[in-house]
Order: C-alpha cells, then sequence, then structure tokens
C-alpha cells in the first residue's frame, strides 16, 4: 500500500540533508509504528510524504497503491487516501470546526469524483464520531483549534480521520499530551478504523500507545534512516532500555 | 517659491472646479449654509497630491471638473440586503427617483428629500446642514465635503423619533457612464431613538457624498454599506457624527472594487459615556484599486469608547490606505480607545499604507493601537490543503477567516452574513 524507497530528503533552504534513504513498505491492513530519537527525522518523513513545502526531494520514491506521491499536491494526495494526523495540529482562526471538516470532505469527495454530502447527512455523522471522541458541541462550532488544550486538538485531528476515512493514516505523536483516559479515547477512534484495507503508520516514543494500538512492526529511526525493523517487542526493548543498545548494534 | 506655486495651483484648480456649479435654490438658511460651505471651500482650497493628509491618495481624480467615463454594470446580482425588510429610498444617477423608492413613510421616522427639507423656511435641518461638517474642518480641512455641502441638491434628512420596526436603505443605481454624483443627507437621531441604515450600490461614475448624523442623548444609530462592483468608478464620502452622552453608533462598510475610493469618517463623542466604532472589510484587484480609510475619532467626554477595525484584502498591485487617529481632549477622562487596521496581502506587488495616530490630552485613558500588513499564513494553508481543501479553496477560506473580525463587528448577523457572501463570491468569481 504504502512503499517508500531509498527516499531522500533535505532542506529547500540549507544544505542540511535530513532523510539518508529510508525503506518501508505498509501492506494493506497493517500497523506500523516508528520509534526513534528526537531529530532522527520521523516528522520530516510524515510531512514530505504529505506535501509540505521546504524540502526537496533528493532521491527514491514515494507510491501509495502505486500511484507516485511525491509528483501529487499535498490536496491530490489527501484525495488519494493519505491523512496525516499533526505532531502539532495548527490553530486557524476565524475558520470553523465545522466549516473546515464539510470543505475538506466535500472537497475529498469531488475529487474522487462522488457526490458531496448533504448538510443533514454530514451533520448526523460529524455528530456522532464527535460523540465517541468525546468532542462536545461547543468545539465543533469554535475555530479550528483555536484555544483547543493539546489533548483537545489531538482529538479533534482523530476526528478529522474519522471523517475523512483516508486509506493510508499516518499518526505524528498523537499520544503526546493526552491524559490516560483520552489515550484510550483516541486509541479507540483508531482501532475503530482499522480494516484489512487501511494502512497506519504511528509514530510515538512511547510504548504505552501501542499497547492499545497494537502493531505489527516497529521500526527504529536514526539520523534519517530506519535502522532496525521487528515485531512489538521492540517497542518494549526501547522502552526498557532507550534507544543506546540498539543504535550500537547497528552503527 | 514653491509653496506660492501650490497655492496658486490650488487656487485655480478650486476655482475651475466650481465654475461650472450653481448653489441649489432653497430657504434663506440653506443658501446661507451651502453660501458658507462655498466659503470654506474657497478659503481651504481642493486638496493636492503634496497635502499631508492626501499624502497616500492622489486627489486628482476626485477633484476634476469631470467624472470619467464608466461603463454601467448590469443589474445581475441579486441586490444587497435584498433579503432584509428595509424601507427603500433609491438615487438614480444621485437624483432622488420617487418611482423606485418606497413611500418615504415609516413609525418612528420624519423622511423628507433634501429639497424638500430645504426648501422650507423653518426646519430642524437648519442646525446640521453644513454643522457637523464645518465642525470637521478642524484640525484637517476636508473641502471635497464642504464642496459637497455648497453643491449637493439631493439626500434624504431623517428624524428619528422612535424605534422603526425596519432599516431605511439608500439604494445608489448609475444609469449614465458619466454620471457624476453629489449627495448629502442630514439625520437627526432624538434622545433615546433608533435607527438602522444601509446603502448600496455602483452609486455612479464619480460620487461625492456627505452624511452628517447627530446622535442625540441616549440614541443609537446603526450604518452597515457596501460599495460596490463597478471597476472604473470613483468615490470620495465624508461621515460626520457628532455623539451624545450614552449614545451609540456604530459604522461598517464592505468595499469591492472600485478605482478609487477615499472614505472619511469624523467622529466626536461629545457626551460621556458614548460609544462609536467604526468598521471596515475592503478586497481590492489590480493594479488600478486604490482604497483609502481616513479615520478621525475626538474624545471630548469622560468614559467614552471607542473602536476602529479595518481589514484589507489586496491583490495584484492594489493598494490600500488607513489613516486612523484617535484625539483624546483634555479631561476625557476613562477614555477606552481601540484601533486595529490589518492587511493580507495575496501578491508581493500589493501594497497597505498605514499611519495610524494617538494624540492624548488627558491622563487617566487606556488607548491601543496597531497595524499590520502580511501574507497567507502557509502552515494554515499546508494544513487545510493536507485535508484535501484545494490550495485556491484554502486561500478563499483564510482570506474570509482574515475579514471575519470586521464583519464580526456588524451586530445584525442577516446583514453580516449578506456580506459575507458577497465577499465569498467576489473570491470565487476571481478563481
Ligand atoms: N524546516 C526546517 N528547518 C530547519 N531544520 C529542520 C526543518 N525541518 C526539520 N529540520 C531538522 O531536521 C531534523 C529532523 O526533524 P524532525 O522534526 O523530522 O525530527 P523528529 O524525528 O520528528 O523529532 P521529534 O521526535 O523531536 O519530533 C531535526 O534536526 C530538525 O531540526
Ligand atoms: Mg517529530
Amino acid at each position: 500500500m504504502l512503499e517508500i524507497k531509498g527516499l531522500k530528503v533535505k532542506l529547500e533552504e540549507e544544505d542540511k540533508q535530513i532523510l539518508k534513504g529510508v525503506d518501508l513498505h505498509v501492506g494493506p491492513g497493517e500497523v506500523h509504528a516508528i520509534m526513534g530519537p528526537n531529530g532522527s527525522g520521523k516528522s520530516t518523513l510524515s510531512y514530505v510524504l504529505s506535501g509540505r513545502g521546504g524540502y526537496e526531494v533528493t532521491g527514491g520514491t514515494a507510491t501509495l497503491s502505486g500511484v507516485d506521491l511525491l509528483d501529487l499536491e499535498p490536496e491530490e494526495r489527501a484525495a488519494e487516501g493519505l491523512f496525516l494526523a499533526f505532531q502539532y495540529p495548527v490553530e486557524i482562526p476565524g475558520v470553523g470546526n465545522m466549516t473546515f471538516l464539510r470543505t475538506a470532505v466535500n472537497a475529498q469527495r469531488k475529487a474522487r469524483g462522488e457526490e458531496e454530502m448533504s448538510a443533514a447527512e454530514f451533520l448526523k455523522h460529524v455528530r456522532a464520531k464527535a460523540k465517541e471522541l468525546k468532542i462536545d458541541a461547543d468545539m465543533l462550532k469554535r475555530p479550528v483549534n483555536v484555544g483547543f488544550s493539546g489533548g483537545e486538538k489531538k482529538r479533534n485531528e482523530i476526528l478529522q480521520m474519522a471523517m475523512l476515512e483516508p486509506k493510508m493514516c499516518i499518526l505524528d505523536e498523537t499520544d503526546s499530551g493526552l491524559d490516560v483516559d483520552a489515550m484510550k479515547l483516541v486509541s479507540e477512534g483508531v482501532n475503530a478504523l482499522r480494516s484489512p484495507d487501511r494502512g497506519f503508520l504511528v509514530i510515538t516514543h512511547y510504548q504505552r500507545l501501542l499497547d492499545h494500538i497494537k502493531p505489527d512492526v516497529v521500526h527504529i529511526m536514526s539520523d534519517g534512516r530506519i535502522v532496525k525493523s521487528g515485531g512489538p517487542e521492540l517497542a518494549l526493548e526501547v522502552e526498557n532500555n532507550g534507544y543506546a543498545d540498539i543504535l550500537a548494534e547497528t552503527a | 517659491m514653491a509653496s506660492n506655486a501650490l497655492a496658486k495651483r490650488r487656487a485655480d484648480e478650486t476655482e475651475a472646479r466650481i465654475a461650472g456649479l450653481t448653489l441649489p435654490e432653497g430657504a434663506a438658511w440653506a443658501t446661507e449654509a451651502r453660501q458658507a460651505a462655498l466659503t470654506r471651500v474657497t478659503a481651504m482650497g481642493l486638496p493636492q497630491k503634496r497635502d499631508e493628509y492626501w499624502r497616500y491618495t492622489d486627489p486628482t481624480s476626485l477633484t476634476a471638473d469631470a467624472a470619467p467615463t464608466v461603463p454601467v454594470m448590469p443589474r445581475d446580482e441579486a441586490p444587497v440586503f435584498g433579503e432584509v425588510e428595509r424601507l427603500r429610498i433609491v438615487f438614480v444617477d444621485g437624483v432622488f427617483d420617487a418611482g423606485l423608492s418606497d413611500p418615504l413613510k415609516l413609525a418612528g421616522l420624519e423622511i423628507e428629500t433634501l429639497a424638500e427639507a430645504t426648501a422650507k423656511d423653518i426646519h430642524w435641518a437648519k442646525d446640521l446642514l453644513g454643522v457637523l461638517e464645518a465642525n470637521g474642518q478642524s484640525p484637517v480641512p476636508r473641502p471635497l465635503a464642504a464642496l459637497n455641502t455648497a453643491f449637493a441638491s439631493d439626500g434624504v434628512a431623517i428624524r428619528v423619533v422612535g424605534k422603526p420596526v425596519k432599516p431605511v436603505a439608500f439604494v445608489y443605481l448609475q444609469q449614465a457612464e458619466q454620471s457624476d454624483v453629489t449627495v448629502h443627507h442630514v439625520i437627526r437621531v432624538e434622545p433615546g431613538a433608533e435607527m438602522t441604515l444601509l446603502e448600496s450600490g455602483p452609486a455612479a461614475a464619480r460620487l461625492s457624498k456627505v452624511l452628517e448624523v447627530d446622535v442625540a442623548d441616549g440614541a443609537t444609530f446603526h450604518h452597515v454599506r457596501a460599495q460596490g462592483r463597478a471597476h472604473e468608478r470613483r468615490a470620495v464620502t465624508h461621515t460626520f457624527a457628532r455623539l451624545g452622552a450614552e449614545s451609540t453608533f456604530k459604522s461598517f462598510t464592505l468595499t469591492a472594487n472600485g478605482r478609487m475610493t477615499r472614505n472619511d469618517c469624523v467622529i466626536e463623542l461629545t457626551g460621556d459615556d458614548a460609544v462609536a466604532h467604526v468598521a471596515g472589510a475592503c478586497v481590492g484587484d489590480g493594479a488600478d484599486f486604490h482604497h483609502d480609510d481616513t479615520v478621525f475619532i475626538t474624545h471630548d467626554a469622560e468614559r467614552c469608547e471607542s473602536r476602529q477595525v479595518f481589514k484589507k484584502v489586496l491583490r495584484n498591485g492594489a493598494t490600500g490606505v488607513f489613516q486612523g487617529k484617535i484625539l483624546v481632549k483634555q479631561g476625557a477622562q476613562k477614555t477606552d480607545g481601540y484601533q486595529i487596521s490589518q492587511a493580507l496581502l495575496l501578491d508581493e506587488d500589493s501594497q497597505f499604507l498605514a499611519k495610524p495616530e494617538l494624540e492624548i490630552y488627558a491622563d487617566d485613558v487606556a488607548c491601543s493601537h496597531g497595524s499590520t500588513s502580511g501574507a497567507i499564513d502557509e502552515t494554515a494553508l499546508f494544513y487545510l490543503r493536507s485535508r484535501g481543501v484545494p490550495h485556491i479553496e484554502a486561500t478563499d477560506l483564510l482570506t474570509l477567516a482574515f475579514l471575519a473580525e470586521a464583519l464580526d463587528e456588524i451586530e445584525d448577523s442577516r446583514l453580516a452574513d449578506d456580506l459575507r457572501d458577497r465577499l465569498e463570491a467576489w473570491l470565487v468569481r476571481r478563481r
């Protein structure tokens, strides 16, 4: 489903190589986790895949169900079914959360040649999903993420994901800033979306999230590369011993 | 030497401009008011490009002898405020059109045309016509307003004695390609009374409009206008307002298109605890577009609140100007003055020129002002696009969000929604 081969990325503005050849394959129905020290390039990978500016791809490929992602505009990647839950969700004053969600849902439907969702249908849908994530009506009315707590922002990301029903979900530290109950809510939200034709890439620093969202594969990223991949036990190893041993053995 | 040359040119231009004009007929008091205004114009002379108050806006097209030729826009759009119950007063090329207007009758209002009012030997308008305008000539001269007072033969005089159930709407229609319109309105809101005034229309090839509003103690005046839509039109408008104790004045202006618009708003808070809000949203496209909001608010009483919120979206080389001043006189303690002017520049060719000013002679006041200009927030743009919203739609969404803070100043949500939809349509037409 998501196929990344030898992906090399540098900053556009300066001569700084951040991704130094990333290989990753996430099949349909699979959940992969990426762990790794701060600054190793995890967020950069997620941004490059979703088409954020400021980076230059200097080598390699990334495809989603055979479609070359790197050639597409961010909105086209979204329409292809790619979704990124941001590490730092963006505040947009003046744009209502509901308007934002409806615009996004209908834009993607339009891009796929599907009919737009009626206002009533949308409302029903969004209310149900919001309720599951304990997002109250007031948060739907407020401007996107403005004045939301850290945890509320993360839940709002998952609400967007639930509404957009993407094929390939990338979650960048969605667990950071969540209290124990919110972590459970978010995990349930993610698990509810798990299906044989949907893939997940979960970036996290903590084993805790992976207790709820059970990964099939865990990757360790360091200095712009995947340096080790393994089963869920790899996350436990990181939790217990940190990265030193792993990095030493792969160096 | 140079200043002599300037004075000479000013005098010549003023003379040339006045030469072809005649004072309208009217009762003795009206003629006196008009003659006094004419004397003011001659004394001040018309504005010149070199004048400090016209530093960012070239007045030439506003002072020229003749209006330019401006193609008449087809009336293919639903009229602004069309969904709102209102009493329509229609001007065609600046001339009151009784046939197109509603009967000038509404409980709580006394409505006359300016011609009717100025024909009467005794009339309340005597205390208003040219009076607030003359008052507003210092410390900064506004000769185009005095020119208007002298020669305007059409307009409306409204005395508000109650709380009418619906707004009054001035609708300006253009029929002649060279229509050169001068209208002058006087409105007195009696103590405790309330009214809402709407204004709309492409107006004219060139429009000069003065609105004098006297808001008595405890009275309320709401004003929402939409300045559209013809691309080649020019306009200079002046609003002069005097506020009594515990009165409220709120004015909002939407401006889209037009080659040249200069909106002066001069407000004097003369009674304690009065509130004045002025706001504007403006969208301009192209190097021909020039829009100037010039606001002068004088606090001359205690515990008054004034608020200025102006937002401009400028693209393809458009120019926006904001000159806003808060003057707090001695003794105007506990003044609460706020002013913000912001521009969203959608490209590097567009420019925003701002001159915010505070002048304070009282010691116990809270005044703040800010002015910014910037581009679209790239982070927000990417966030929207990453959710599948196409680039252009995302830009429009953020543009409307930027304008929302100004639109929020409109109290009546029906009016705000109407204008918001129009702004959106304006953006969509440009996709
Ligand atoms: N736009 C940028 N300008 C400058 N440096 C950048 C930029 N984007 C990324 N970097 C650098 O690239 C490296 C990788 O950053 P990235 O955010 O991808 O790390 P990360 O693995 O997500 O870290 P964390 O676990 O702290 O979130 C860091 O050294 C970071 O400072
Ligand atoms: Mg990161």
